[in-house]
């Protein structure tokens, strides 16, 4: 049984909608990265999955058990971590702080703690006292990623984690990608840098106004055809 | 020395008007919601520890003790069955049921007690004094100012040292980030409003200990408790201890030049603040 | 295909109609009704314009003031102090009430505005309180006990004279006379200016800061000087409302002219009851009022009780009022101010 799984997952804003029937598996330990231009529906799909949007209840599927209708909190609970765009860390809480809240709602024991955390973010440590919105573009990320693994997810939501972010400072986050999957968590990234999440992820699905126009694993998908699945371009 | 004595005894007062204000200003910092009920939550209050001294025929402070769990209960179940349903983005919503709350509050209170003044006795503590120098204080002022500071360092340390604080901080900085920490908003917001309601007790008791009260004095006690929170600004307690000690000491000044002014004068230094400083005396960093 | 922009209603068409039947019945109403029903409507019509002003602010400004308080009691003094200090006529010392409540709004806006959102509220309120407490200083008007109109100043009130040879009647029933339609011409020009203001180019920018500061500004609305257009225009016609109400009542003190149950609390009440955001909806409301103050006003308290209960139900339950019900049942609307776009059928036939 898939881990995590979609079925004809619609979202929608008001009278706008996001999505358009996603269908997606997500297995035990697999990295799924998620492509596509601004505005393809990226962001929502993972706003719908960690239940900031809401769906129907029987459009997502954790080890078979439908969670889609659940609010946020409870599906944190339920050890799915989201590592939101634009970080968001709390600004009137310390670094540390930050950290110690992404372990609110999910108490289970796993390999992610204070410690785990410094230690794949060195840079952290020295700062652990000051305010989360005080530090470096980079830094925060390094925050925001540690804060979701806090709670030791067995899924990571991962939402655009290049953005705003200078090329050096991305190859470093993506650096630590092996050991978060060595530590069992599962991950969906969703990334606009496709060379990044193509080097780290098992298989790519790319999405286009809110649907999924092409799946396959990074060996099978030639730049070519992303570039079409992306633009909407016919090959000749 | 008279001005000394003022300046002293409206010191003290503040400490008063800061346990007035230090509920509102923990609700209004987590979720942004102004009560406009808070005082007649304080009158109830002291109604209430009224009660249980003839009830259970015990002395007021153990009354007080007894009233505090019913009155986070009081506070939790108002927040999670009225006040988070009309939490959004529109401010008018809750302002309006509040304000409702407030007619309501009075009215039953007029109903059940009648329009007589009441007052809670504290004994002999009432009377005693303590020779500072020249200045004679009272026990009782010196245990309200007192209890004010220790409200404000337990807060602080339950915001500032606790997991329930930081969820506290999370949720008023970004609510829906901190339901993906797992935080649930609306219980949060019970909880706050439950705690909010214990420093309400307190600040019953000395109110009813203090001065005489009736069903009809609440909303002055919202304006005392607003006017310290904007004048010490928004997320800082010991701004809002700052707060109320201004306007006690504006009040007891302006009464010593005129007993008619007493009331005046603590709005005029409210707005005399809110004209040199809108943010207040000691602003949140942020926001 | 083309469209045009409509704003008429089959409904409002109607209204108009009947309004334009019921304005001159109601204006010869006195010949026929009995004195406690000119009363009646007296106390209908001011209240009706005062729902009217706060809808205007809370309902469509988006600023819950609930310090309009300070400018039915501030018209109220206004137009005692021209009385009874410069020996002004009642009637014109009304529109004095209105520019002095104007003149109190500049300094009330100046230090309510800098309050953000909730404390807005609060910040009026307190301000009304200042209000209060000065002029119970002043000492001339009575201080805190109050004070009435002199008996010369009520003998003999512009008009009243020739409303009584009209009538053939007695000097107090032509003062009521006087004073509903004075009530009558009040709410007549609040409705009309509020619902013109609405339907122009301001009303649209006023809903717009409301619904949305920064998209307002975007577009080149001046948020700040629409607030203040707003709050100026609510407070003259309260303040005009208020002088009205203490010239039919002849006594004033500053706790029943600034009284917050009374001149903020019934009207906030009013308006959620009946709808906030439209212009029906405070006219239902002040019927349900009128209903509800006939049932239960000899019960005091319990009359309050309930006021409160049936406020915070329609707010958690139907917030936009018992208009709001009837509107989203039947779609109906007496005054629609929104703009509808509609397929323009002689040009689409063509086609």
């Amino acid at each position: 049984m898939a881990l995590l799984e979609t079925r004809d997952l619609t979202a929608f804003y008001g009278n706008f909608q996001a999505l358009f029937g996603i269908n997606l598996t997500l297995s035990e330990g697999e990295t799924l990265a998620i492509i596509g231009a601004n505005g393809a529906g990226k962001s929502s799909l993972l706003r719908t999955i960690s239940g900031v949007l809401k769906s129907p209840a029987e459009s997502i599927l954790l080890e078979g058990m439908p969670i889609g209708h659940l609010d946020a909190d409870e599906i944190t609970s339920l050890g799915i971590a989201m590592i939101p765009e634009g970080r968001r860390l709390f600004p009137s809480l310390s670094v540390e702080e930050n950290l110690e809240i992404g372990a609110y709602g999910n108490k289970q024991a796993g390999y992610w703690n204070l410690n785990n955390v410094y230690d794949l973010f060195p840079a952290l440590t020295k700062k652990r006292n000051q305010p989360g919105t005080s530090l470096s573009g980079g830094e925060q990320q390094m925050v925001a990623m540690g804060r979701a693994l806090m709670s030791n997810p067995r899924v990571l939501l991962c939402d655009e984690i290049s953005l705003g972010l200078a090329p050096v400072v991305i190859k470093n986050l993506y650096e630590a990608f092996p050991e978060i999957k060595n530590s069992g968590a599962s991950l969906i990234i969703v990334e606009q840098d496709i060379v990044q999440a193509m080097k780290v992820s098992d298989r790519v699905c790319c999405m286009m106004e809110g649907n999924i126009t092409l799946s396959g694993t990074p060996d099978e998908l030639s730049m070519d055809m992303i570039h079409a699945a992306y633009f909407g371009e016919e090959q000749s | 020395m008279i001005f000394l004595d003022s300046l002293i005894q409206g010191i003290l007062l503040g400490g008063l008007y800061a346990l007035f204000a230090a509920g509102l200003s923990l609700v209004f910092g987590i979720m942004r919601l102004v009560n406009l009920a808070h005082g007649d939550l304080i009158v109830f209050g002291a109604y209430l520890i009224l009660l249980l001294v003839s009830l259970l025929n015990l002395n007021v402070f153990a009354a007080a003790l007894v009233a505090a769990p019913f009155m986070f209960a009081l506070g939790w179940m108002l927040q999670k069955f009225v006040l988070n349903r009309v939490l959004g983005d529109d401010i008018l919503p809750p302002l309006l049921v509040t304000f409702g709350l407030s007619i309501v509050i009075q009215n039953v209170l007029l109903e059940t007690w009648s329009a007589d003044s009441k007052r809670l006795s504290a004994g002999t503590l009432e009377t005693a004094s303590l020779a500072i120098g020249p200045i004679n204080v009272g026990i009782m002022p010196l245990l309200i100012f007192v209890s004010a500071i220790v409200v404000i360092l337990v807060l602080n340390q339950i915001i500032y040292r606790t997991s329930l604080g930081r969820a506290f901080r999370a949720t008023s900085d970004d609510p829906v980030t901190a339901s993906l920490m797992g935080v649930k908003p609306k219980n949060i917001f019970s909880v706050a409003t439950g705690l909010a309601m214990i420093v309400v007790i307190i600040a019953a008791l000395y109110l009813g200990v203090r001065s005489n009260f009736d069903p009809s004095i609440g909303p002055a006690r919202l304006i005392y408790a607003f006017e310290a929170v904007i004048i010490g600004g928004l997320g800082s307690l010991w701004g809002t201890l700052l707060g109320g000690i201004i306007i006690g000491v504006a009040q007891t000044i302006g009464a010593t030049i005129n007993p008619e002014w007493q009331i005046l004068s603590g709005h005029i230094a409210f707005l005399l603040v809110l004209l040199v400083r809108p943010r207040g005396l000691l602003p949140r960093a942020f926001d | 295909m083309s469209y045009v922009v409509k704003v008429q209603t089959s409904a409002s068409r109607m209204a108009a109609i009947g309004t334009a039947i019921l304005i001159p019945v109601a204006f010869i109403l006195p010949l026929f009704a009995s004195r406690s029903l000119l009363q009646d409507l007296f106390f209908i019509f001011t209240m009706l314009t005062l729902a009217q002003w706060w809808n205007l602010l809370a309902g469509y400004g988006g600023l819950v003031s609930v310090g309009q308080q300070a400018f039915v009691g501030m018209g109220a003094y206004a137009m005692f102090g021209t009385v009874i200090l410069l020996g002004w006529d009642p009637v014109p010392s009304i529109l004095a009430g209105g520019i002095v409540a104007l003149l109190l709004a500049l300094p009330t806006a100046f230090f309510a505005f800098r309050l953000q959102g909730a404390y807005f509220a609060i910040g009026t309120w307190v301000i009304a309180e200042i209000t209060r407490l000065t002029v119970a200083q002043w000492k001339q008007l009575g201080g805190g006990t109050g004070t009435s109109l002199p008996r010369s100043a009520t003998r003999d009130i512009m008009f009243v004279d020739g409303i009584k040879a009209l009538f053939d009647t007695k000097t107090s029933v032509a003062r009521d006379i006087l004073a509903y339609w004075l009530a009558l011409i009040l709410v007549i020009l609040t409705i009309a200016a509020i619902y013109w203001l609405l339907r122009t180019r301001r009303g649209l920018a006023l809903a717009a800061v409301r619904d949305n500061l920064q998209a307002a500004r975007s577009v080149g609305v001046d948020p700040d000087k629409i607030k203040w257009l707003t709050f100026l225009a609510a407070a003259f016609g309260t303040g005009l409302t208020g002088a009205l109400i203490y010239m039919q009542k002849a006594r004033i003190s500053p706790d029943a002219a600034f009284s917050v149950v009374d001149w903020t609390a019934y009207v906030i009440f009013i308006v959620v009851i009946g709808g906030i955001g439209t212009i029906e909806g405070p006219i239902l409301g002040v019927i349900v009022f009128l209903l509800l103050q006939s049932l239960l006003a000899s019960y005091g308290t319990w009359y309050l009780i309930s006021l409160g209960l049936i406020g915070i139900i329609v707010m958690l339950f139907a917030p936009r009022g018992l208009w709001g019900l009837l509107s989203d049942r039947t779609g109906i609307e007496l005054f629609p101010v929104q703009r509808r776009l509609v397929m323009n059928k002689k040009l689409s036939k063509e086609k």
